[in-house]
């Protein structure tokens, strides 16, 4: 087991290297020069090459980068031009931001995602099974922006329950913030949760098949105690993994839901500093997506290897 | 009689089960009774696709969604189960009626502890509290005899070997002391001593307890350890039932006849007769003939047969036939004289000068992340020109990895593979084209063989165009020969692989075998997978070819009655070593080494005349990265001698021939413990 961590471990540094390296390549390349996005379109040569200097711009691309991202791990992200501002303390709250939407959208689209995709395993080929599957399938294909104006339209607008817009200050608490969150939380929810019942459908009657199940059966069980004690353990293992990797889906998705509704996440923290060219900014911030996303799916791993006996026990 | 004649503990009568399906309803089982008494045990015998599973599950109302129960009575104890409300069915279900499965892996919950598992009937039915049922289950463990049972309740299914599940599966099963116990094929995912010692176990508690047991199998040899009465099923119908003892030595319905001449004698003399052949397949049950069901199969069909279906019948007292003419059915000896042929008539001796391969020592090391894995260890072997090596072992024995070896797809780390006395490159991939054409494989699965987006000409021209040198027209035309030699018809040219059923496949894989025209042919379980009746008619095609093209085959089997009626010669081997290597005849007679008598014991015979003394081996065979010290089957071996053994690697004994046991026991010792491993009866007699 400690062997299969420090395996996925190494695995997961690799591609955060790989993905720094496409990162720091990808702005360097992008046009417009540093310089004179600080100084102005009327600063003079020679105070754009002292700035240079100054940010390093002149050296060799791999020293740059190489400087960058020893940067990076030190805990230094720079500072944003656009913000005028140390890059990683804004990155953090709005990191904070995402992640409380996100959880509020976690705990509303995995149960009843789980519940769903049962129902639908249960009454299988039945019009339950048909309805569930196609309904999520449709919200799938829906657009964030599109469900997200839909929802706007209907709750906020028509009914008034909710705001519709979640401009909140980013040092909010999450108490504070929470009625702001729930219209993005669904629109989030409404997009992931169509993957969990499509999951958890196919992986329980993948195991109503099995002959465990049958052996549960023939042994005189109750339905709901077969449910319980036999499908449902072995069934939900690779839901658990979909939903794990989709936490890390999650954060680096909300930029669409964060932008629409103008909540102060890290999605909209992204698209802002690319509407502004603010290099550093994207840097930090697409390194830290990357970085959860790996983590995300190093959790799924070790939670699988966890859950499930003939892994544990190899 | 009737008046002594004890109550059946569970009778089917008039059972009809159909399936709603694309191709409409169909009647997968017929008109079925059947009735089995207290201690008693009935064998309900058939080939795949013969509703003997559907018929058995059915019967205690557990079918899939598209299943129903059309017709009939199903009486457990005098309760009438078609008809029962849901609740009360399933209050049966794991009390009177326990299950053992085929495979005792995928029967269990990987996820949950064996002890768990096996509580949860405690709890369910005999209302024990959670201490209580896990006594339960340790004193259920020790009647199956299982070693340490608190040590085995912690564990999880993968972490035991498959005899041991199957104890885990059968202690579960007896929890509750029922009236029936179905076992649904329990020892075919078995090795043979394992599948031994597990109906010895059967045989053991049939006593104990007081079930009534449904033992359904395709193993004909199996149902004569087990069964009392024994019914043969065909396409959802039963076309025999009798005792045990007169289903084998006078069977009154042709298919049952058929059956046993598709089963190779055991007889150790080189002597061997081709194998009885049934033309044709097992109809779908969608389109039966409208006569008797195995009329356009049968030898002794005449116009009344195919008129109107005749009923099954009693036609002797207790012994029941589905066959209008049963009274022209010969007694079997009579019957194999006249459908089968002589196909080796003399002993043929494998001189140094004939070798065509030879494995010297050969060896297969993996590493792996923990050690090496001594998957063949120092094995030498020899096949002769024109004939035919069996290789017999249990799994893990190393005798598909040696097969590998020698055709150099799992190169040999050591020692030397030889054709023709020179030694090859031990990597497929450096030898020169002329050898790899010498060498050809037979799997064991020919749906995994063949490519199903392939064509089965294509299959079979590939070798012809990569290793011979004929142009598209001409390997065309080759293949098409080829197909007609392994009796296809030529139209089968351009199908696909799903096309063909079981026994095709591995047709086309032979053909694809000979296309190269080899010297040699490596079959590894060839015939394993299917059912006995292909597997007849596989061998006999095999022994046909070899007798018309002089090729030597290497034939891998852990059944060793297939291979003992294939072989010249025969390598028993054990651990990634050759226990016993020599001319078969001499391999099947004592003496032999410990090791092939416990096989030799242990063999299912489908003869219940062949007495065989019980030598089983306990455990099972230990992994290949820890290869036990001295002589490697000392931990398992019946006849121990002590330190010697576990301390010293065992001398060759050159006993006759070519024939060499791997044994510290001295060859006369052995000889004389050995002389009633296996009594064959009067081959007169049984008629």
């Amino acid at each position: 087991m400690a062997r299969f961590i420090l395996r996925r471990l190494g695995f997961m540094v690799l591609t955060v290297i790989l993905a720094s390296v496409v990162i720091f390549w990808a702005t360097t390349v992008l046009p417009g020069d540093v310089a004179t996005m600080v100084l102005g379109r009327f600063a003079t040569d020679k105070a754009k090459t002292e700035l240079r200097q100054e940010l390093g711009l002149d050296r060799p691309v791999a020293v740059q980068y190489v400087n960058w991202l020893g940067a990076y791990v030190r805990g230094d992200w720079g500072t944003s031009p656009s913000m005028d501002a140390a890059v990683r303390p804004v990155v953090a709250e709005r990191l904070r931001n995402s992640l409380m939407l996100a959880f509020v959208a976690f705990a509303m689209y995995v149960p009843l995602g789980i519940l769903l995709g049962l129902i639908a395993a249960l009454r299988k080929n039945t019009w339950a099974d048909n309805l569930i599957s196609v309904g999520s399938l449709a919200f799938i294909g829906l657009p964030e922006f599109v469900s997200g104006l839909i929802l706007i339209a209907i709750f906020s607008i028509q009914l008034g329950w909710f705001p519709s817009q979640s401009a909140i200050d980013p040092s909010s608490t999450f108490v504070e913030a929470f009625p702001y969150l729930i219209l993005p939380a669904i629109t989030v929810a409404l997009t992931s949760l169509a993957y969990v019942v499509r999951m958890t459908r196919s992986s329980t009657v993948d195991v109503l098949q099995m002959d465990y199940v049958r052996t549960a059966n023939l042994k005189g069980l109750p339905p709901r105690r077969v449910l319980f004690t036999h499908v449902l353990r072995n069934s939900l293992l690779p839901t658990i993994t979909v939903v794990a990797i989709g936490i890390g889906w999650l954060i680096g998705g909300l930029i669409i839901t964060e932008s629409l509704f103008s909540y102060p996440g890290i999605g909209r923290l992204l698209l802002f500093a690319i509407q502004r060219r603010d290099l550093v900014l994207i840097q930090a911030t697409a390194l830290l997506i990357v970085i959860i996303y790996v983590v995300a799916n190093l959790v799924a791993d070790i939670l699988y290897a966890v859950l499930n006996p003939r892994i544990r026990y190899q | 009689m009737a008046v002594t004649a004890p109550r059946p503990v569970f009778e089917i009568e008039g059972l009809h089960i159909d399936y709603t399906t694309e191709l409409g309803v169909l009647h997968a089982v017929r008109n079925v009774s059947l009735k089995v008494h207290e201690h008693e045990s009935f064998g309900l015998v058939g080939e795949s696709g013969s509703g003997k599973s559907t018929l058995a599950m059915g019967a205690i109302r557990y079918l899939a969604q598209n299943g129903r129960v059309t017709d009939g009575s199903v009486r457990l104890s005098g309760v009438e189960l078609l008809g029962l409300p849901a609740s009360e069915l399933r209050d049966l279900w794991g009390s009177r009626i326990g299950i053992v499965y085929q495979s005792p892996l995928s029967a269990l919950n990987p996820s949950i502890v064996i002890g768990k598992q096996l509580a949860e009937v405690a709890r369910q039915h005999l209302g024990m509290d959670k201490s209580a049922s896990m006594t339960r289950v340790t004193e259920m463990l020790t009647k199956v005899a299982m070693p340490d049972p608190e040590a085995v309740m912690k564990r999880y299914p993968h972490q035991l070997s498959g005899g041991m599940l199957q104890r885990c599966v059968i202690a579960m099963a007896l929890m509750t002391n029922p009236s029936l116990l179905i076992m649904d094929e329990p020892t075919t995912a078995l090795d043979v001593t394992t599948q031994a010692v597990v109906l010895d176990l059967v045989a053991d508690l049939k006593r104990e307890f007081d079930s009534a047991i449904l033992y359904i199998t395709h193993d004909l040899g199996v149902i004569t350890k087990i069964c009392d009465r024994v019914g043969v099923m065909y396409a959802g119908e039963f076309v025999e039932q009798s005792a045990l003892y007169e289903l084998f030595k006078r069977p009154l319905h042709p298919y049952t006849l058929d059956l046993l001449g598709c089963v190779p004698h055991f007889d150790p003399t080189p002597e061997k007769r081709s194998l009885v052949t049934i033309p044709g397949s097992i109809p779908r049950v969608d389109e039966l003939p409208s006569g008797c069901i195995f009329a356009p199969r049968c030898t002794f069909v005449e116009d009344a047969c195919t008129a109107a279906r005749p009923p099954l019948a009693e036609v002797a007292p207790e012994h029941l036939s589905a066959c209008l003419r049963w009274q022209v059915v010969p007694p079997p000896a009579e019957y194999l004289r006249e459908s089968t042929e002589a196909v080796r008539v003399a002993q043929t001796e494998c001189g140094l000068p004939e070798v065509l391969v030879e494995a010297d020592g050969a060896q297969v090391h993996f590493k792996a992340p923990k050690g090496v894995i001594r998957a063949v260890d120092g094995m030498d072997l020899e096949v002769c020109v024109g004939q035919t090596l069996g290789v017999v072992g249990e799994s893990g024995s190393g005798k598909t990895t040696v097969a590998r070896a020698i055709i150099g797809l799992t190169p040999a780390t050591g020692g030397a593979i030889r054709l023709h006395g020179r030694v090859l490159q031990p990597s497929s991939s450096k030898r020169p084209r002329a050898t790899l054409k010498e060498i050809q494989m037979v799997f064991q699965n020919p749906d995994a063989s063949l490519n199903p987006t392939r064509t089965v000409g294509d299959a079979i021209m590939r070798p012809l165009s990569l290793l011979g040198d004929l142009n598209r027209q001409q390997a065309k035309q080759r293949a098409k020969e080829l197909l007609q030699s392994v009796s296809l018809p030529v139209s089968y040219f351009d199908r696909l692989p799903h096309e063909l059923s079981g026994g095709e496949k591995q047709r086309v894989a032979i053909a694809r075998a000979f296309a190269a025209e080899p010297e040699l042919i490596l079959c590894d379980e060839p015939i394993s997978s299917l059912d006995v009746s292909v597997q007849g008619s596989l061998m006999n095609l095999l022994m046909r070819l070899q007798a018309e093209k002089q090729t030597s085959y290497v034939f891998i089997s852990h059944d060793l009655s297939a291979v003992q009626h294939l072989s010249d010669a025969i390598a028993v081997v054990y651990l990634g070593h050759v226990m016993e290597i020599g001319d078969a005849t001499r391999v099947l007679t004592p003496p032999f080494h410990p090791y092939t008598e416990a096989l030799l014991s242990a063999i299912p015979l489908a003869d219940p005349d062949i007495k065989q003394k019980p030598i089983r081996l306990g455990g099972s065979v230990p992994s290949a990265m820890d290869v036990p010290a001295g002589c490697r089957f000392h931990p398992r071996c019946p006849r121990f001698l002590g330190d010697v053994c576990a301390t010293q690697e065992p001398p060759w004994r050159e006993v006759e021939g070519d024939h060499r046991i791997y044994c510290h026991i001295p060859l006369d010792e052995l000889a004389s413990m050995q002389a009633e491993t296996i009594v064959l009866a009067d081959r007169a007699g049984g008629a």
